[in-house]
């Protein structure tokens, strides 16, 4: 059979899929029944190679891990968490402890009962110990109690936001079983690559690097689900080889951007295929240009605002990132529920004014017209280096000469976050959903020297660092959105890094499948809902 | 017994060469800014610095260049080649689940070249200066020419996603659950385009070995008495000249063999194969140094083999040569 007649329907797709906000266009099928049965590939560029999120949190992990093993609460549309292993929660007056309900029923792949005793040795041996992020967001837990088998207690020494705890919990809250861990090297137990859960797929093979292969588990705590029979993830970290799979419906779904720009924009005007950003929205990614403020020319702000000043950020997203993408507006994200219109200051493209501003400052231009010289290191990833040869191109026009100097990753981390020997320097920012979990980290000072994405900018403002300090520990949600405003206001005005870009990663999918992207994290979902139709 | 001798002599010389690899790898990758934690945690977009102290004392990261080296050392010497971090597994472990993959892909590229290359040198000597060798040439420079990914690249457009007789990549269909014999065609379908790939450049060396070679011998004075005994043309090529024209063609295969390794590394991504190649690659952007000295440890051991195997091969050919020689 030709699979390369199937269903060639006129739908226009055109370029108007490539304006941003883009859904993942697709034909309405409402009323369609689900289907049950079919397996289901989908690809991705990396991955971790280990397969614990209580112990290793990424949104690559995510992917592979929670099909089998669940959060307390997931994240739905309209920013509210959606009951997974837990039904309820509620924060004490003092604001210090936590209460889940637990869901009752529901059983682990190997047979034992899902209970508080599982939440209790997850959190206090996993997510507290060894989880990055998790170590971070429950530095002040002392202590889960268990009084019955359907309830968690959490208790903090500080205040814990709900809101914060809700909203990282889907990230960062997935509960392993206590009896595959309890007394074994949690580092090297072999469940890490074996996951035993509670999620609707069961495990059935993994080769790290290449492919996890998942079944369905009839005795899931939805009736009748999940609809597919199995699911197969598979890594293929080349771009190129990415899109044929694709093409030749080797794969049904590519995510996170693992496509180039090129093929995105021509898939997304294939009937066979949708591409869109939707069901990613809370994974935005925000495109850095860090500042060394140790050093003499950039610890003066007025260079530091020449330099935005002089990058037409608006041509590089139409041009370059093909409309996948748009000026941020400061460090929280517009997709954020956090995000106030106008915050803080923003730069617009203004050749004169960045003149202007680098004779300010004192930086003439000299006989060769240039005023000095930088070298600029960009993380890892295509995007990132495209952007920092754009950045390179923009400020000759300004009279500052760039040397561009590649490492590969654990090498930028090494120069740029570790040994602070860079001047300027390209990353991306992953929005973790509320800024206090990594957005604010980047700006404080007191965070140990040579800590990976913290502030290596050599910068210091009390006032930023009491506002953030204070922002964490604030349980009323309107006062906290507040005080991040106040933050994007200090942030925008004295840019220790500008916040060039905000993206938001791009999947795309065959047309047959059905109840994919339905989620604002929908790849790091459950997937119990996903099916294929004919 | 002197099949033995020379497995024993050649022991003898891998050795210390291998001593010299794995020391010099060792030292240049402490070079390398960065180690398999930061990796880590730059995969995990963490910046806990308390974690990764923690974690580099538990996967032994920790201590001096020489405390490492000593540890290292001591390991190798009872064959353990560590625990991969990036893996979360013993690197042997892993290696051996890469390992048949990559010697797949390279004996079925160097089977594919050498009986390719050898027919077609020969066709082209026998046709020297008209247009079949001139054509012969022709490719056989394009090939040698081009960069493999290329091909690799335009094999799969044409052949995976235009024309959809083969697949695109990856080493078998994982959604079919096939067994036995299925399997066995499916892996080899998924093998064909990476098998070509890797081996036209070989192929076109092959080729062009085989083609002097073989116009070289044909002048000799051993041809011309094969002929004046009244042998028929096509057992002088096949009896005669061949077995002579083939020694310049296995002493390219032993070199070989080690070369290929490398070209692995790009035709094992460009079809996401999950081969040693690709492992190796993955290895030094993890800082894995367990794992990198593991892939070339093994890497050694099968050039290794694979030169024993041709110079076993060389004798059976030309009994002239002695091992003792």
């Amino acid at each position: 059979m030709d699979k390369f007649l199937v269903d060639r329907r006129a739908v226009t797709l055109g370029g108007a899929t490539l304006a941003l906000a883009g859904a993942l266009p697709r034909v309405a099928h409402a009323q369609e029944t689900p289907r049950r049965g079919g397996v289901l590939t989908v690809q991705v560029a990396s991955d971790l190679r280990t397969l614990n999120p209580a112990m290793r949190a990424s949104y690559a992990i995510h992917v592979f891990t929670s099909k089998m093993i669940e959060p307390l609460v997931d994240l739905g549309y309209d920013n509210q968490p959606v009951p997974k292993l837990a039904t309820a929660w509620d924060s004490s007056p003092d604001g210090k402890t936590i209460t889940f309900k637990l869901r009752e029923g529901v059983q682990w792949h190997d047979g034992k009962p899902f209970t508080s005793a599982d939440v209790q040795f997850s959190a206090m041996e996993m997510w507290k110990k060894y989880q990055n992020y998790g170590t971070l967001l429950h530095r002040y837990l002392t202590a889960v109690d268990t009084p019955d088998a359907n309830t968690a207690i959490f208790r903090y020494s500080e205040l814990m936001p709900l809101g914060l705890l809700l909203r990282a919990a889907c990230e960062l809250c997935y509960v392993i079983p206590k009896h595959v861990f309890e007394g074994t090297d949690l580092l090297k137990n072999p469940a890490n690559l074996a996951p035993v859960g509670t999620g609707p797929f069961k495990f059935v093979s993994y080769a790290p690097g290449q492919n996890l292969i998942l079944e369905r588990n009839p005795n899931y705590w939805v009736p009748g689900q999940p609809y597919l029979d199995r699911l197969i993830i598979r890594v293929i970290p080349d771009a190129a080889a990415a899109t044929a799979a694709l093409e030749s419906r080797d794969v049904q779904i590519s995510m996170f951007s693992s496509l180039p720009k090129t093929d995105l924009a021509r898939l997304a005007k294939d009937s066979r295929f949708r591409v869109g950003t939707k069901g990613n929205e809370a994974y935005s990614i925000l495109n850095t240009l860090g500042f060394n403020t140790r050093k003499k020319e950039l610890s003066d702000v007025r260079v530091r605002r020449a330099i935005a000043h002089a990058l037409d950020i608006d041509f590089y997203t139409q041009e370059f990132l093909l409309g996948y993408g748009k000026r941020a507006q400061g460090p929280i994200p517009t997709t954020s529920s956090f995000f106030i219109p106008g915050a803080g200051p923003v730069y617009p493209f203004d050749l004169k004014k960045a003149e202007a501003l680098l004779d300010e400052a004192g930086f003439k231009r000299g006989a060769d017209g240039t005023r000095f010289s930088v070298r600029l290191m960009p993380n890892t990833s295509d995007d990132i280096r495209m952007f920092a040869t754009f950045i390179q191109q923009s400020l000759q026009k300004v009279g500052i000469k760039t040397d561009v100097q590649i490492y590969d990753s654990p090498g930028y981390i090494a120069r740029v976050n570790r040994d602070h020997d860079f001047e300027l320097a390209t990353d991306t920012n992953l929005y973790r959903g509320d800024p206090g979990v990594g957005t604010t980290i980047w700006y404080q000072s007191g965070v140990p020297a040579g800590t990976p994405w913290s502030n290596q900018f050599g910068w210091k403002s009390e006032e930023l660092d009491k506002i953030t300090n204070q922002a964490l520990v604030e349980i009323d949600p309107v006062k906290r959105k507040a005080m991040y405003g106040e933050f994007v206001k200090i942030a925008n005005t004295e840019i220790p890094v500008l916040m060039a870009m905000e993206q938001v990663f791009v999947s795309a999918a065959a047309a047959n499948v059905r109840n994919d992207h339905n989620a604002p994290r929908w790849p790091g979902t459950s997937w119990a809902d996903v099916w294929l139709a004919s | 017994m002197r099949i033995f001798r020379l497995a024993l002599n050649r022991l003898a010389v891998s050795i210390p060469c291998m001593g010299i690899i794995l020391l010099g790898l060792f030292l240049m990758l402490q070079l390398a800014p960065g180690d398999a934690v930061d990796a880590l945690m730059g995969q995990m977009g963490s910046n806990d610095v308390a974690l990764a102290e923690q974690l580099r004392q538990q996967y032994g990261l920790g201590g001096g260049v020489t405390t490492r080296l000593a540890i290292y050392v001591w390991n190798t010497l009872h064959l353990d080649l560590g625990y991969s971090v990036a893996y979360n597994q013993p690197v042997l472990n892993v290696i051996l689940q890469r390992l048949p993959v990559t010697m797949l892909l390279m004996i079925s590229a160097l089977s594919f070249a050498f009986a390719a290359g050898t027919a077609v040198g020969i066709i082209a000597a026998r046709h020297v200066n008209k247009w079949p060798d001139t054509l012969i040439s022709t490719l056989g420079l394009i090939f040698y020419a081009a960069p493999s990914f290329w091909f690799g690249l335009m094999g799969i457009l044409v052949f995976a996603v235009w024309l959809n007789w083969l697949p695109s990549g990856g080493l078998e269909d994982l959604g079919a659950g096939y067994t036995g014999i299925g399997r066995v065609l499916d892996i080899a379908g998924h093998l064909i385009l990476p098998t070509i790939t890797l081996a036209l450049i070989y192929f076109a060396i092959y080729l062009r070995v085989m083609r002097a070679s073989m116009l070289e011998v044909m002048t000799l004075d051993f041809i011309r008495t094969a002929r004046a005994k009244g042998l028929r043309e096509g057992a002088v090529l096949t009896r005669h000249a061949l077995r002579n024209a083939l020694l310049p063609m296995v002493t390219i295969l032993g070199l070989q063999a080690g070369a290929m390794l490398g070209g692995a590394v790009v035709v094992e991504s460009v079809f996401s194969l999950p081969g040693l190649g690709r492992l190796a690659h993955e290895a030094v952007q993890q800082r894995d140094l367990n794992m990198l000295l593991g892939i070339v440890f093994m890497s050694a051991l099968l050039v290794i083999a694979i030169n024993f195997i041709v110079d076993i091969l060389y004798a059976r050919i030309d009994p002239r040569i002695d091992f003792n020689g």
